[in-house]
């Protein structure tokens, strides 16, 4: 079985940001009492006049950076999952996305294996909500790689942004030359039985999973889908098309995520069978594994699916 | 009725040319002259909400010697470079009261004056709160409780830039009940934002009912000290003493202020004054034609 070296996404974020804070004066960071968690202590530190904490209170967080960004500056606010995107979204809907405002929110300790916080702090809500806000562009990188390209790359793009991060280290699935482009899906493994989209902390579990089920003779295809808003829609239209079935994969409640996301994109252009490994409900205490096993979001859980998308498969499948 | 039959507007001495800089931005206009104007704004306030069948009366007549005092004599703008990087800040936080400010930015030549009948119609820059898309709008608003922290990110921009533009916020009294109000009311002073001034328009009344009856703000003036701003008091209909009011709050170092100015809702027109029924509620064809008959 394949296995994938660990790296934290945040780390990988705070060091980035503090490079491009080097190369662009107008970047300002905000926080909300987190950053050590964060890794915004990292700007902070080398720019205190260009850092401001507000102390846990990410409503008035929010409308201060849609100020900033108002007045020319590249805000990026910076907390936890469950406190950047829940806590203020009526912020982020009227002074943000609204008025399309240059605001860069990159959150941690997304997803569940947060762990043993327990459900209050597991963000399974924070990709639905992003998307639902009109004009936010959504990244969810897949490893650290790919989170300092996705966080150059929202600094460097002009409109509202959310980059989604975790707590603990997930698999890097990227060599160093790999070139991280917004908006277009991420073929990792090519195959031809079932698609799989998956996103986030779940792409490494997904590779593992395509690997070993070709040892039981179906042919997986991978895809990273690290932007979510605006979404690929050539790459599902036509994964849909050559694999015949598509399996989402994500750690994030079902409804209104990746899955919800593809389904709408395969209902319109090519319906094929389609299963969805996501979070049925809210979770509990644990550790980020114990977590991942028992909420369905495994290896074997992710197998399982591949076999139910690959018997129901729509054949002929077109150009075959 | 409707909107082709509202009345048209009736133009007095003291109404500047709608496009153009306005006279006023180069001369600034007297306290009598000053009255002139709120006359004027009021009644385009009032055709406004008439002609728009909807909007916010009560609010949009209490804000308008605040708003008038603002954009005639303290804010340093220019209507025809509304983007200008180093401009004076205002911002409506009580987005709801926008045909106030509306009223003012045509009066100031940001837009023509003509552009104030498509208020809240389909294909215009006047919506029904305040948007950005606007020109002279800072902000886009419609939730309360926002403005404060917006303009709280405008003064922190302006320090890092080290310009000397200064924010203004206008906030409802009702308002206040939001708590993230006092989220930024606490961030301003813990930064000591001098470059920072909040005027409550305390007008007593909030959508529903009195604010007393709604929810208590008093010591109002009180929570503001504690929370570490300078504190000043006005007439908030009262031109000279709003003006000093700004003057003040422009020159006092180290903390933001707040200018709480007493304010009666529906000001200007006898049966909206002081009476909550007004807030929200569109004049009848009768009222409107009585209305304008004492702005006269």
């Amino acid at each position: 079985m394949t296995s994938f070296p660990m790296a934290s996404t945040r780390e990988a974020y705070g060091k980035t940001l503090l490079d491009i804070g080097r190369s662009n004066p107008d970047v300002v960071v905000l926080g909300g009492d987190l950053n050590k968690s964060t890794f915004t202590h990292l700007f902070a530190q080398e720019f205190p006049d260009r850092f401001f904490d507000f102390g846990p209170a990410e409503q008035n967080i929010m409308s201060v950076a849609a100020g900033l960004a108002a007045s020319g500056k590249i805000p990026f606010v910076s907390t936890f999952a469950v406190f950047g995107m829940c806590r203020p979204f009526d912020q982020l809907r009227l002074n943000i996305a609204q008025p399309r405002l240059n605001v860069k929110i990159v959150c941690t300790h997304a997803g569940i294996i947060t762990g043993e916080d327990g459900m209050s702090a597991h963000s399974i809500e924070d990709i639905s909500l992003a998307c639902s806000l009109p004009g936010f562009n959504v990244i969810a990188p897949s490893d650290s790689i790919e989170t300092i390209q996705a966080v150059k790359a929202a600094s460097e793009m002009d409109g509202p942004v959310y980059i989604r991060l975790y707590r603990t280290a997930i698999p890097v699935v990227h060599d160093d030359d790999y070139v991280f482009s917004f908006g277009k899906g991420d073929l990792i493994r090519n195959g031809t039985g079932v698609t799989l989209f998956a996103t986030g902390s779940m792409v490494g579990n997904s590779l593992i999973a395509a690997q070993e089920i070709a040892t039981e003779g179906i042919d997986c295809r991978v895809i990273n889908m690290h932007t979510l808003s605006p979404l690929d829609e050539e790459i599902i239209t036509l994964s849909a098309k050559e694999t015949g079935a598509i399996v989402t994969v994500e750690e994030h409640y079902i409804h209104g995520g990746l899955g919800s996301l593809v389904a709408q994109v395969t209902g319109k252009f090519f319906p094929v069978p389609l299963e969805m490994v996501a979070l049925k409900g809210y979770t509990e205490s644990g550790k980020p594994d114990e977590l991942i096993e028992k909420y369905g979001l495994g290896i074997k859980d992710i197998k399982f699916a591949i076999k139910n998308a690959y018997a129901r498969r729509t054949l002929p499948i077109a150009g075959q | 009725m409707g909107p082709d039959s509202a009345p048209s507007i009736k133009k007095n001495a003291s109404s500047t040319e709608p496009s153009g800089v306005s006279v006023a931005a180069s001369y600034p206009p007297s306290i009598d002259e000053l009255e002139g104007i709120a006359k004027e704004l009021r009644r385009k306030v009032l055709r406004m909400i008439f002609v728009a069948g909807s909007g916010h009366q009560g609010g949009s007549l209490s804000e308008i010697e605040i708003l008038a005092s603002l954009y005639f004599r303290v804010l340093r703008i220019d209507p025809q470079n509304p983007g200008w990087a180093s401009r004076d800040r205002f911002i409506l936080s009580k987005s709801h009261a926008c045909p106030g400010l509306y009223a003012v930015l045509a009066q100031k030549g940001f837009f023509l004056e003509d552009e104030l009948d498509t208020f809240r119609k389909i294909n215009s820059r006047l919506q029904g709160h305040a948007h950005i898309k606007t020109p002279g709008v800072e902000m886009s608003g419609g939730s309360l409780g926002q403005g404060l922290s917006f303009g709280l990110g405008c003064a922190l921009s302006a320090r890092i830039d080290s310009d000397s533009y200064h924010t203004y916020v206008l906030l409802g009294d009702g308002e206040c009940d939001e708590g993230q109000i006092w989220e930024g009311a606490m961030a301003a002073a813990h930064y000591g934002l001098d470059n920072l001034t909040v005027i409550v328009d305390r007008n007593r009344i909030q959508n529903d009912r009195f604010t007393d009856e709604v929810m208590k703000l008093e010591p109002f003036a009180d929570k503001w000290k504690a929370f570490g701003w300078n504190v000043l008091k006005t007439d908030g209909h009262d031109f000279a003493s709003l003006i000093n009011a700004f003057d003040s709050a422009r020159k006092h170092p180290n903390q933001p202020t707040v200018i709480i100015a007493d304010t009666v809702k529906g000001k200007g027109i006898s049966f909206m004054e002081n009476n909550p029924a007004f807030h929200a509620s569109p004049p009848t064809e009768e009222d409107y034609n009585k209305a304008m008959l004492e702005l006269e």
